[in-house]
């Protein structure tokens, strides 16, 4: 079990949330070439390491927040940021 | 090759030993003999000192490095080549799943290139000599919903015009292969129809690590364990330290030093993308454990691999009696195999909606494996943007039943330097250029 921290409920079982991904800055989409659209869409930094992801609360708030989480020791650290204002793929 | 022929077998030696007569080692006689004088048995691949050059780098001891090594000895006379694994072979999820072949895929590339997968594996026991207990005793994917069934007379037909023996059947066809399945209309999700595929079936993943091991180490690849790859070392490309786009591989460092080659292969599944960013190559993988789970034995009832994509569920019996079970990925990337109690909790009521006789019975052990998730859950395979990496990695959750096909098909590709046709598909670049092959349909469950 993974105890999520959400900025609004506190901490909750991961099974109420949704794993949203990565958290990526979105390009403009009427400025973007396809290639910025695309690797924005697919390519992934998957580290095994401090990650910057979103999550939305599913049973809980209905919020998106991002957060920053270890993906091997499930860690986390510094607060939680409410929104979904630095991207995510939703 | 010809250190295969010339070779006295020896193995531990340092000399590679001679192809065939290797078998004669597991003799009955020989078994009561060493059993009644106590002796082990000698070591199947060599140990041999690690060199300074290689003419290929494998990195990754799972059965994609493994068979491409095989191949590359076996069908190109390539044999100045080292498996690198920083754990044992088949540490990976080599050793960790549950078995599963088949050929039904969604798409014509998919259907084709595990097609071949199964053909090679069908022979496997005799080009390997080794006992990979095929046992082709059908596999049957569920339909729950009239979108299910749809899919899978799409399938079906995909399948069909491919030459492969695949067809959607009813509910009492269903309950006359696997009687144990409840085909009522009392489940929350009742039993439909099935996509029912008769050549697929299961194989012993571990007697497949082994075999391919072994008979590579016959033709002088070398089996080095405990080796960890901690830098790729690449020069002349755009991206910092020379790496990246543009560049050319030089070798690979490694806890045990340096070793130079002009060919690195990334077969590294879970780990693919770490590996990736050592040369500078960003991939479109992420990183999930799947966990899977095992019953106490019991008296063999369950004739088929039974799959549930609605329910999340697959199941199989082993020749031993015990149910093997496993499911989706977990829901969030991941480094760390633990597993979890939401997998068992969820797994038992999914599982009994489908064979509520089986409500007595007792897991005994679950675990996890790393899988490289692609966003179409295809495969990434074949030449990057650095001259001389390639990769065989996005096996997500399907990678054992292509593992044959896809060291044929990378030996192929190292040796020609071109891209075979079979895997042209899965090439890198049809994520910028927006050629995904779609096989979420027919492989995010039913691995
Ligand atoms: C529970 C479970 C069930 C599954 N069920 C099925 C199934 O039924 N059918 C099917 O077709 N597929 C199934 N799969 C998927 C399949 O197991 C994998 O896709 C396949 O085994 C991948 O093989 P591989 O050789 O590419 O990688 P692996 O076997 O994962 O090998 C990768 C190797 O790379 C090594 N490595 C990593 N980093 C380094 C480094 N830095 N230096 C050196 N070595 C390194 C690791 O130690 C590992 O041994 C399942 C997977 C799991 C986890
Ligand atoms: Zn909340």
């Amino acid at each position: 079990m993974l105890l999520v921290p959400c900025p609004h409920c506190g901490p909750r079982n991961a099974a109420d949330l949704r794993y949203v991904g990565e958290s990526h800055a979105r390009p403009d989409p009427n400025s973007a070439t396809k290639e910025q659209w695309r690797t924005y869409l697919y390519i992934e930094d998957n580290p095994s390491d401090w990650l910057r992801e979103t999550w939305y609360c599913r049973s809980g708030c209905r919020q998106y927040f991002v957060l920053e989480r270890h993906t091997a020791s499930n860690e986390f650290r510094n607060p939680p940021i409410p929104g979904n204002k630095i991207g995510g793929r939703a | 090759m010809s250190l295969a022929n010339s070779a006295s077998g020896n193995p531990g030696s340092g000399k590679p030993a001679s192809g065939n007569k290797a078998s004669a080692k597991y003799s009955l006689g020989g078994l009561i003999s060493r059993g009644a004088r106590g002796q082990s048995w000698p070591r199947v691949w060599r140990d041999v000192p690690l060199k300074k050059s290689y003419d290929v780098i494998i990195i990754g001891g799972g059965v994609h490095g493994l068979a491409t090594a095989y191949y590359l000895a076996t069908n190109h006379g390539i044999t100045n080549v080292a498996v690198l694994d920083k754990s044992y072979l088949g540490s990976g999820g080599s050793g960790r799943n549950t078995a599963i072949v088949r050929s039904n895929y969604l798409t014509p590339e998919g259907v084709a290139f595990y097609d071949r997968s199964l053909d090679l594996y069908n022979s496997m026991s005799i080009d390997l000599n080794i006992n990979v207990m095929f046992s082709e005793r059908g596999h049957m994917t569920l339909a729950h919903t009239d979108s299910a069934l749809r899919t899978m007379q799409w399938r079906a037909e995909v399948n069909k015009l491919q030459n492969i023996d695949s067809d959607v059947i009813d509910p009492s066809e269903i309950k006359k292969l696997a009687p144990s399945l409840d085909v009522s209309d009392a489940p929350r999700y009742p039993i439909l129809g099935a996509l029912y595929h008769p050549p697929g079936g299961t194989i012993r993943h571990d007697a497949v690590v082994w075999g391919y091991a072994r008979a590579a180490d016959h033709r002088g690849v070398e089996m080095q364990q405990k080796t960890e790859v901690l830098d790729i070392l690449v020069e002349g490309g755009d991206g910092p330290d020379g790496k990246g786009q543009g560049g050319t591989v030089k070798g690979v460092r490694t806890n045990r030093g340096d070793i130079s080659a002009p060919i690195v292969v990334n077969c590294t599944a879970g780990w693919a993308t770490l590996i990736a960013d050592m040369a500078g190559v960003k991939l479109p993988i992420y990183t999930r454990p799947l966990q899977a789970a095992v019953t106490e034995p019991v008296k063999v009832f369950l004739p088929t691999v039974v799959v549930s994509g609605s329910l999340h569920v697959y199941v199989s019996q082993t020749d031993r009696g015990e149910l093997v079970f496993g499911a989706s990925v977990d829901p969030f990337n991941n480094y760390n195999v633990r597993g979890s109690l939401e997998f068992t909790e969820e797994l038992a009521g999914h599982v009994l909606e489908l064979m509520p006789g089986i409500s007595r019975m007792r897991l005994l052990r679950q675990w996890a494996g790393l899988c490289d998730m692609t966003p179409d859950y295809s495969p990434v395979m074949g030449f990057t943007p650095v001259d001389g990496f390639l990769v065989d990695v996005g096996w997500g959750t399907y990678g054992f039943k292509a593992g044959p096909v896809s060291g044929e098909m990378m030996a192929e590709c190292i040796a020609t330097r071109s891209t075979p046709k079979l895997i042209a598909p899965f090439k890198l670049e049809r994520f910028l250029t927006g050629e995904l092959v779609g096989e979420k349909g027919a492989a995010a469950v039913g691995h």
